[in-house]
């Protein structure tokens, strides 16, 4: 063949109870971005865990030809060796050790097992340039926001003198800014011979960078798109990977706001480490019922640690202010005083905030809401199967069985657990922080009409997106933070994303 | 039927560690030429391995969080030793003792719940601490002697025998009638309490096991549990500690699997911080969780004094290991979040077992030593390689 650098043929992957993969086949041409999309829990993430060796040769079925070569990987150290590496959907990196130790870690840069610290930080440096990262490779990696992190793995990827690099989701966490400079990186390595295989449920992303598609359905090979040749539009991709037309992205709603339902007052934060350093400065805020409020704002604005503050205190030191629900201040001391007074927050951070990984569905679903299902502090465990039932059909989680753990889950998937475990909860204000992180096309479109069903109930809710047309699409109000303070409020006819940078652009002046 | 599967995955640790206890006791009845299940030998197996399932127990629950607790081989010899002195020395009336130990439990184990809970100083430091504290003060308070005997109302917890007044009343002689009896009425009430969950989830339209199935395992439970009464009663009956052990197996395997308590000590293992943003009382949790080592430690401590009939400065030595070890055999996870009674009582009992076995057979306490090493590394390693299997 012509120019092919990677062929997977087909590739079958069983795991108990689930056809992850079904003889998918997968052509990578030299020189080009090759995208790979699918609905959550299609086996995009399977298929890459295949190649790089996470499941080991013998552990599927089917043929890898990586250069001409049939590839046996028996573990990760072996495709890297061939040049393959992988940059995961969660990242891993170690927060206390430096940008140059996690560059080189496993990859020490060592005369006789003892490491050359002079050419660790100077091949670090070099790297560090080559995707545009100005930081100091002495760093801590928990010093650095994820966008930072992900071109460090980028980095860490280019010192292994990566021939093909594959991404999940790397753009999943971070925002437009840092997204863009993330593709700028990709494309640019493909200019200097480094092909990659990027999986994004970011469809204009992919539209901008992709040479060839390849969607991928329920564990199957759907077809390959090429730009140039096919038509490659973002509506084109989704067709493929719903097998159907997707016309609208945003579920109509009529918005049938009521009175102020929910009010933060004079709210401030103090950083949880330094007392005298307020984080959040002097917020006020309010939600009416049936009303969708997003809260727009650079990463780091502050908007993650306003709800969590919120929500039971879960973030800050001292805090002062009040928090008013239907006219009554709530008496709020820990996250369980919150929820009982209705309030939920969905967190940003599913893995580590989120799920508990090494449980199954079902008790995820009931943890926040046990005592409704419950009579004194005893669980009803069939009422507890069928809610958990209940839920992945509404939600449609895709799951053999509501007892797998949740850390088998693709992607996708364990966010909608995370959402059933709140709407579960039945809260009246609902913060939702980042609520379709990592999630397809399809189950957005599920996931708003649900966010419109609760707010037709009259609850209020809250969301905090980086996705601009998502908080556009949704709300019916906005607020801009910037540095810790709310710097503008939009109404829908106003909100745009002109506007919003307006708010944050000025307030930076002021400030 | 996918649920089902799962489930039966899930557990095959623990039906594992089961299936290797009833091979383990078949391979020491040879080797000991038929003592091993000697009516006699039973009885003391139970009583013998008493106080450290009780410490298991509490151990797994210290263990479900994440972290391990030390201190208890030191609490339980100190609270053995202060029994004693409220008993033997001050003549105090042994309820009363009794419930005033229990209380000092409690207390060390809210002393220790303290730090490590609300200050979070890591659980491995504050019991090795705790151990160092408590193994100290019982040489303090016993300054270096044993104290004996106790009253036969003390001992007669841990070595004596519910009497048989149901036989005595109708003047039977040959046959312990309670023991028997109570035999039937736990069959009864096992087969009842089946039927009802069996019909619980059938109305929920569940998938329930076929019945013949499931008249099978009844049957085979029913079996099992009058054979175990039968046997007992070929001897002296139910021993006073089997009640005890009983009850708290009941009690916390109900717990750990039904309550909400129970789901948040798992929750808490499984993702501390997941827990809290879903409103668990993460400090609260954490803190009973060691008040609650604190009683059992006591309980412990009570029993295996009433056993010896003494309380000795080295009493309670390296019970703590012996607990984990349970724990960790029964498919507990290092980890935390993972873990459950059924599971720790069966690795405790493989370890009794083992140890009773071996002492019949002759074999020296520092081979035992050595061979149960052994089995706790491969119980944990076949752990392991099940989980990279698949
Ligand atoms: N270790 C595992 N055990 C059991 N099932 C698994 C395991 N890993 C993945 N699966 C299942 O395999 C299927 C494919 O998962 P995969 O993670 O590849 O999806 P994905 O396409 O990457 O989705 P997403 O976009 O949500 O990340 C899913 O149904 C998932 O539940
Ligand atoms: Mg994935």
């Amino acid at each position: 063949m012509e120019n092919v650098i990677l062929e997977m043929r087909n590739i079958t992957k069983l795991f108990p109870g689930v056809r992850a993969l079904n003889n998918v086949n997968l052509k990578v041409k030299e020189n080009q971005i090759h995208a790979l999309v699918g609905e959550n829990g299609a086996g995009k993430s399977t298929l890459m865990n295949v190649l790089s060796g996470v499941y080991p040769h013998g552990t599927y079925t089917g043929q890898i030809f990586f250069k001409g070569e049939e590839c046996i990987f028996k573990d990760i150290k072996d495709s890297e060796k061939k040049g393959i590496a992988i940059i995961h959907q969660e990242l891993a990196l170690v927060p206390y050790l430096s940008i140059a130790e996690n560059m080189f870690l496993g990859n020490e840069q060592a005369k006789n097992g003892i490491i050359d610290w002079g050419q660790t930080i100077s091949k670090a440096s070099e790297y560090l340039s080559r995707v545009g990262l100005k930081e100091n490779p002495n760093t801590l990696i928990k010093d650095i926001g994820v966008g930072k992190q992900q071109l460090v793995e980028i980095a860490k990827a280019l010192a292994k003198d990566v021939k093909l690099l594959i991404l999940d989701e790397p753009t999943a966490a971070l925002n437009e800014e840092d997204s863009a400079h993330l593709l700028e990186i990709i494309v640019d390595l493909k200019k200097h011979g480094i092909p990659s295989i990027i999986i994004s449920h970011k469809l204009n992303e992919i539209e901008q960078v992709a040479d060839e598609i390849t969607v991928i359905r329920d564990g199957a090979t759907i077809e390959t798109l090429v730009k140039g040749v096919d038509d490659t539009s973002e509506d084109r991709i989704i067709k493929g990977m719903v097998g159907r037309e997707i016309t609208d992205r945003w579920p109509q709603r009529e918005s049938k706001v009521g009175d102020v339902y929910f009010e933060v007052k004079n709210w401030n934060v103090y950083d949880p480490e330094d007392e005298t350093r307020l984080f959040l400065k002097n917020i006020n805020m309010n939600v009416r019922r049936g009303e969708v409020v997003g809260i727009a704002g650079l990463m780091g604005s502050g908007r993650t640690e306003l709800a969590m503050s919120i929500f039971g205190r879960a973030f800050g030191g001292k805090i002062t202010g009040s928090i008013i629900k239907d006219g009554k201040e709530l008496e709020i001391k820990d996250v369980g005083d919150a929820i009982a007074n209705g309030i939920a927050y969905l967190t940003e951070d599913r893995k580590s905030a989120g799920l508990i990984l090494i449980d199954d569905i079902k008790n995820n679903i009931s943890l926040a809401a046990m005592k409704k299902i419950s009579t004194n502090f005893v669980i009803d465990s069939n009422r507890e199967i069928q809610v958990a039932e209940e839920y992945r059909k509404k939600l449609n989680i895709k799951t053999p069985s509501i007892l797998q753990k949740t850390g088998n889950l693709s992607g996708g998937n364990q966010q909608k657990v995370m959402l059933s475990r709140w709407i579960f909860a039945d809260p009246d204000v609902l913060i939702l922080d980042e609520p379709t992180r990592g999630i397809d096309v399809g189950a957005k479109y599920e996931i708003y009409t649900i966010i419109n069903q609760l707010a037709a109930e009259g609850k209020a809710v809250i969301i905090i997106s980086s996705e601009l047309p998502e908080i556009l699409g949704m709300s019916d109000r906005v607020y801009v933070m910037n540095e810790g303070r709310i710097v503008g409020e939009l109404d829908k006819a106003n909100a745009s994303q002109e506007s919003i940078m307006r708010c944050i652009m000025q307030s930076n002046r002021e400030g | 039927m996918d649920n089902i599967k799962i489930t039966l995955k899930q557990n095959i640790r623990q039906y594992g560690m089961f299936i290797a206890l009833v091979f383990i006791m078949i391979f020491f009845q040879f080797l000991t030429g038929g003592v091993l299940l000697k009516p006699l030998n039973v009885s003391n197996l139970i009583m013998q391995n008493s106080y450290v399932l009780i410490l298991a127990i509490g151990m797994l629950l210290t263990i479900l969080t994440g972290y391990i607790d030390l201190s208890v081989g030191s609490v339980a010899g100190f609270i053995g030793a202060i029994s004693a002195v409220f008993i033997i020395q001050m003549n105090m009336p042994v309820w009363l003792a009794i419930i005033i130990s229990l209380l000092v439990g409690a207390l060390i184990g809210a002393w220790q719940g303290f730090w490590i809970a609300y200050i979070r100083i890591p659980a491995f430091i504050v019991t090795l601490a705790g151990m160092l504290i408590f193994r100290g003060l019982t040489m303090v308070i016993l300054q270096g002697q044993t104290l004996a005997p106790f009253p036969n109302s003390y001992t007669g917890v841990s070595s004596g025998f519910i009497p048989d007044f149901i036989g005595s009343a109708f003047g039977v002689t040959g046959i312990n009638m309670l023991t028997i009896l109570v035999g039937i009425i736990a069959s009864v009430m096992y087969v009842f309490s089946e039927f009802r969950s069996r019909k619980e989830k059938q109305k929920y339209k569940f998938d329930v096991p076929s019945m013949p199935f499931f008249i099978a395992k009844l049957a085979l439970v029913i079996f099992v549990i009058n054979l175990f009464t039968y046997w007992l009663n070929l001897y002296k009956g139910i021993p006073s500690v089997l009640v005890l052990l009983g009850a708290l197996i009941l009690i916390y395997s109900f717990i750990t699997s039904k309550t909400i308590a129970g789901r948040h000590i798992y929750a808490f293992g499984g993702n501390e911080k997941a827990a809290k943003l879903s409103g668990v009382k993460t400090n609260r949790v954490f803190f009973w969780v060691y008040v609650n080592m604190g009683v059992l430690a006591a309980v412990a401590g009570i029993v295996f004094a009433g056993r010896l009939n003494a309380a000795t400065p080295k009493a309670g030595v390296n019970f703590e290991l012996d607990a984990i070890a349970a724990c960790y055999i029964g498919g507990a996870s290092a980890s935390g979040g993972i873990g459950t009674v059924f599971g720790c009582i069966v690795g405790g009992l493989i370890m009794g077992v083992l140890n009773n076995g071996m002492s019949i057979m002759g074999i020296s306490v520092d081979w035992q030593q050595t061979i149960k090493g052994f089995v706790l590394l491969a119980a944990v390693a076949f752990d392991v390689f099940t989980k990279k299997r698949k």
